[in-house]
């Protein structure tokens, strides 16, 4: 059980000084799958190699060969990173039986650095979700409290780590996707600034908002899995050139000459008296810890989420198009019906291939884009969407990290919110801002409700300030620690 | 009325396939050809989570006939997204330029009827082939080796009246690109490819007609015959009281005549938006000042320049310089021989008629630039005649052998010793006294029948120059 819930750091350490094997360690974490997938739901795919993975880095270290700095953490991955040989579903029945030729560059990134791939977890379909009720296969469960959501859309890479179903996973965040379902299920999830992670080969959602994280129990392991995964790809054009710092190595828990800035706009009535109370918490620690809190603006909080969605769903109707049943991927059945036309060909195939939120988004978003309505809604959206950077890099300028709440609530009950997408789309209120302007994010947990579900607290920075939310998290963390798995699970 | 009541009015859209090793946006091959589907990695099949990275090739030579079409050049392009759905467009979409092309605002002189004309350039911008369909039986299959091969779609300004003037522009255009070498202008293979836009209004009315797309016009002369349909079909239409359908009409080479593939109601919306997969194209004007400093010649200023510097003929100038590897060639010649007129005259009557019934481009010429030009100064050193010299041609053409070993080993050098010649023309007169006397009493058209005994007593070999003045002077006996 010590395994399951022990840091990434440590995990490595031990299996690097030949106390533990990593084959060990992944038949714990597997055993652990087997007993507690059928009900959390947290991985769509389990990889059958990943005991293979583990011996040969065993092999690799009982012969002294270098292997990377994450050798024999065994990990999940989203299942929106493809994988060489292994099935890549993005959620989704159109891409049920997809075993993509290629792998991420995150996932081949991991693998050279060492880790495990245990295998691919589950999450809304194509991303589109903030509770993980949209994959077709099925929902992932809280394992804080099983009737719950993990949050969306990486549910499953969030309910794996809180459940001890993987020492850390990879998510990926367009609107939140990260930090909201690690908020929910109580690990350190980081966005970090769009182009510092690699996008090829990961399915495409909102090409301009998407950016894949880590999702770990602590915030050193989420620096020490980014500094695996960061860096320019010649393979995506976005990537930035700037240098990867060693970041774990320079997290400093003392804030004195920090300012953190409290937008406003983040301390809503709306917020449940227990968010409120774990982010004032929060400002008390980092107090502590020496920094100096100042109120910020940030006005155009409110509608970022209409942005947000005008944004995503424009980039996300024209990413989809792609599935279409002639290369790959699901194709209806024609072979008692033929199609009457290319049209009927692909209304069916995609008719069926898609559920009915990813329908919606594509539905939107087309019509942001068409002819006549483009100026209004596209259009219109980029040009706040650059009035919110502006706003943004202006309240940067008087603090270095700002600190708020991740959502409104913690986790809901499934079911709760799948028929009113607008309330779910409130649901990101907080975190969409991140993704629109490009700076990094990171939920670091900071209570826990009456109900015994976990809180997060949210920490912005600068475009490629990561360094900051390292720190900052670090010393929110101190107090909050989750050292055990939940009780459910024990 | 008639049809010269009416004018019409033509542009151009020509895509042009750029000659880059790899696709325009991933590593794939981008030769025409192979193996079915053999050029397609994830990138080109548009599979999840791949994406577009720009060949650095493929902006150079758009940039380079951007420069060569007199255009600006974008200190800042962007790549957007037009959505359409097709089988052959992978991922959807393809990805072009929209609202902010690399290339603007720029124009081409062509030579026509005597006079260069001039038409201006609205664009070109960069963009992606699709794959190909191939409908077969009940099935429609789909290469995509092509899918991704960059192409330069050069957009004209509707600056053309007659379908001469449209297919003696793209003929111009393809000359451009050819001696740029960025395309090969194979419109057969479809590596570049015309479309035309057509309309018709009566003469003197200010207003634009209804514009009607061709397409699959895959030769400059049926440039010329789909565009004469057409106006031709449209002023029917009107006369006859009918309203010109805005749409998009595919030309039938075999038929001659165009036929609807679809009305501008089943246009698409195609939804441009900028690609958020690829960063704003920035080019800096160092690159652009040595891409401008390293273009060649181009046709036209060639052509001048060949009127001037060797008093070569407008019209010979413009063929001449049809191809770079044939203006060459002529500058070889004419350098070398140090007479332009001859080498024009030799290149433009004998070795392009003889190339052209062997099908053959100049590249492949069997005669050398350096032996044309040795058989011109052969004529001009009075060492063979020039009817001599058609015939040592010939050989040559046939054998790729130099004029001096052809003329060595077939004893044909001339005679120019004059007492040759006086013994020969001696002989012709004595044979010949009644015509002689003829002559003499005033008959002087017979000086072209004497000239003719003697090179035939010579074989052809004699000097021409001094059979003339030895008879003249005879003949005055």
């Amino acid at each position: 059980m010590e395994i399951l819930t022990m840091s990434l750091k440590n995990l490595r350490d031990r299996i690097h000084r030949r106390e533990l094997s990593a084959a060990e360690a992944t038949t714990q974490f597997l055993t652990q799958i087997e007993k507690w997938n059928p009900r959390l739901n947290a991985y769509i795919t389990v990889n059958e190699r990943a005991l293979d993975q583990a011996r040969a880095i065993d092999r690799k270290l009982a012969t002294g060969e270098d292997v990377g700095p994450l050798a024999g953490v065994p990990m999940a991955i989203k299942d929106m990173l493809c994988t060489k040989d292994l099935r890549t579903t993005a959620g989704s029945k159109i891409l049920a039986d997809f075993v993509p030729p290629y792998s991420a560059t995150v996932v081949e990134r991991l693998e050279n650095s060492g880790a495990i791939t245990l295998g691919k977890t589950n999450q809304d379909e194509f991303a589109m979700g903030s509770s993980s009720e949209t994959s077709y296969f099925g929902v992932s469960r809280n394992p804080w409290d099983l009737d719950r959501v993990p949050g969306g859309s990486s549910g499953g890479s969030a309910a794996a780590v809180a459940g001890g179903l993987a020492c850390a996973s990879i998510g990926t965040d367009t609107g939140g996707s990260i930090r909201q379902p690690a908020s929910f299920c109580g690990v350190v999830g980081i966005k970090p600034t769009y182009g510092r992670v690699s996008r090829y080969g990961i399915v495409a959602y909102a090409s301009s908002l998407d950016q894949a994280g880590p999702m770990t129990r602590t915030v050193e392991d989420s620096a020490l899995v980014l500094e695996a995964i960061a860096g320019r790809d010649p393979r995506d054009s976005t990537t930035a050139a700037q240098p990867v710092p060693t970041w774990s190595q320079n997290i400093n828990k003392d804030l004195k000459g920090l300012k953190v800035g409290l937008p406003k706009e983040y301390f809503l009535d709306l917020l449940t008296p227990e968010t409120r109370s774990a982010v004032d918490k929060a400002i008390a620690q980092v107090r502590a810890a020496g920094a100096e809190t100042v109120e910020v603006s940030l006005p155009l909080t409110d509608i970022a989420v209409s942005i947000y969605y005008l944004v995503a769903t424009s980039e996300a109707s024209s990413n989809l198009a792609r599935y279409d049943g002639v290369r790959y991927g699901h194709r209806a059945d024609f072979s008692t019906e033929p199609a009457r036309d290319l049209a009927e060909f692909y209304c069916r195939t995609r008719g069926e291939g898609f559920g009915s939120e990813v329908k919606r988004r594509i539905i939107l978003g087309t019509y942001a884009l068409s002819s006549g309505y483009y100026d209004a809604y596209y259009k219109k959206a980029c040009q706040v969407r650059r009035l919110l950077r502006a706003q943004f890099l202006e309240v940067f300028s008087k603090c270095q990290v700002i600190l708020g709440p991740v959502c409104i609530a913690p986790a809901f009950k499934i079911g709760e919110r799948i028929s009113d997408p607008l309330a779910m789309y409130l649901n990101d209120i907080f975190t969409t801002s991140a993704n629109l302007v490009g700076i990094p994010g990171m939920s670091v947990p900071g209570g826990f409700s009456a109900q015994g579900l976990p809180i997060g607290v949210q920490l912005l920075s600068a475009h490629f300030q990561e360094q900051h939310l390292f720190n900052v998290g670090a010393v929110i963390e101190e107090a909050m620690a989750i050292k055990e798995l939940p009780n459910v699970l024990q | 009325m008639s049809y010269n009541d009416w004018e019409a009015v033509i542009g151009l859209e020509i895509h042009a396939q750029l000659l880059t090793a790899s696709k325009i946006f991933s590593s794939d091959s981008a030769h025409f050809g192979g193996a079915d589907n053999e050029h397609t990695h994830p990138v080109s099949l548009g599979m999840p989570g791949t994406l577009p990275v720009l060949n650095e090739l493929a902006v150079e030579y758009s940039a380079k006939t951007g420069l060569a079409l007199n255009c600006k050049i974008r200190k800042k392009s962007v790549f957007a997204r037009k959505n359409y759905f097709y089988p052959d467009l992978p991922k959807g979409y393809q990805i072009s330029q929209y609202d902010e092309p690399l290339c603007e605002a720029g124009f081409v002189d062509y030579f026509l009827d005597g006079e260069i004309r001039r038409v201006g350039i609205t664009r070109a911008h960069m963009e992606e082939d699709a794959g190909k369909s191939v409908h077969q039986g009940g099935f429609t299959l789909i290469n995509l080796n092509r899918a991704g091969v960059p192409l330069l779609e050069i957009v004209s300004e509707p600056d053309m009246k007659t379908p001469q003037e449209a297919a003696e522009y793209a003929r111009t255009v393809r000359k451009i690109l050819r001696y740029l070498n960025v395309c090969d202008g194979n419109l057969e293979e479809g590596s570049m490819r015309c479309d035309c836009n057509v309309s018709v209004r009566k003469k003197g009315e200010k207003k634009f007609g209804t514009k009607v797309e061709l397409k699959n016009i895959n030769s400059f002369r049926f440039v010329e015959k789909a565009i004469e349909y057409e106006i031709h079909r449209q002023i029917d239409c009107l006369e006859t009281g009918e309203k010109i359908q805005q749409e998009t009409r595919l030309y039938d080479p075999t038929k001659n005549r165009t036929v609807t593939m679809r009305l501008k109601e089943e246009a698409h919306d195609y939804r441009y938006f900028p690609d958020p997969d690829l960063l704003p194209l920035v080019v800096d004007d160092a690159w652009l000042a040595k891409l401008k400093s390293s273009l060649p010649e181009l046709p036209l200023a060639r052509a001048q320049r060949f009127q001037t510097e060797y008093q070569v003929p407008a019209y010979d100038s413009f063929v001449l310089t049809t191809e770079k590897a044939q203006a060459d060639f002529f500058e070889e010649v004419a350098h070398l021989s140090k007479n332009p007129k001859a080498a024009s005259n030799w290149i433009m009557t004998d070795l392009l008629r003889d190339l052209n019934d062997a099908k053959l481009e100049i590249e492949k010429s069997p005669v050398a630039a350096a032996d044309l030009a040795q058989l011109i100064l052969l004529i001009d050193s009075k060492e063979i005649s020039g009817k001599m010299a058609k015939d040592v041609f010939a050989e040559m053409f046939k054998t790729s052998k130099g004029p001096q070993e052809i003329v060595k080993s077939k004893g044909m050098s001339q005679i120019t010793d004059s007492s040759a010649i006086e013994k020969l023309v001696d002989e012709v007169l004595a044979a010949n006294a009644n015509s002689v006397n003829d002559y003499r009493a005033g008959k002087t058209k017979l000086f072209g029948f004497f000239v003719g005994q003697v090179m035939k007593a010579s074989k052809g070999q004699a000097n021409p120059e001094s059979v003339n003045q030895i008879l003249q002077a005879k003949l005055k006996g």
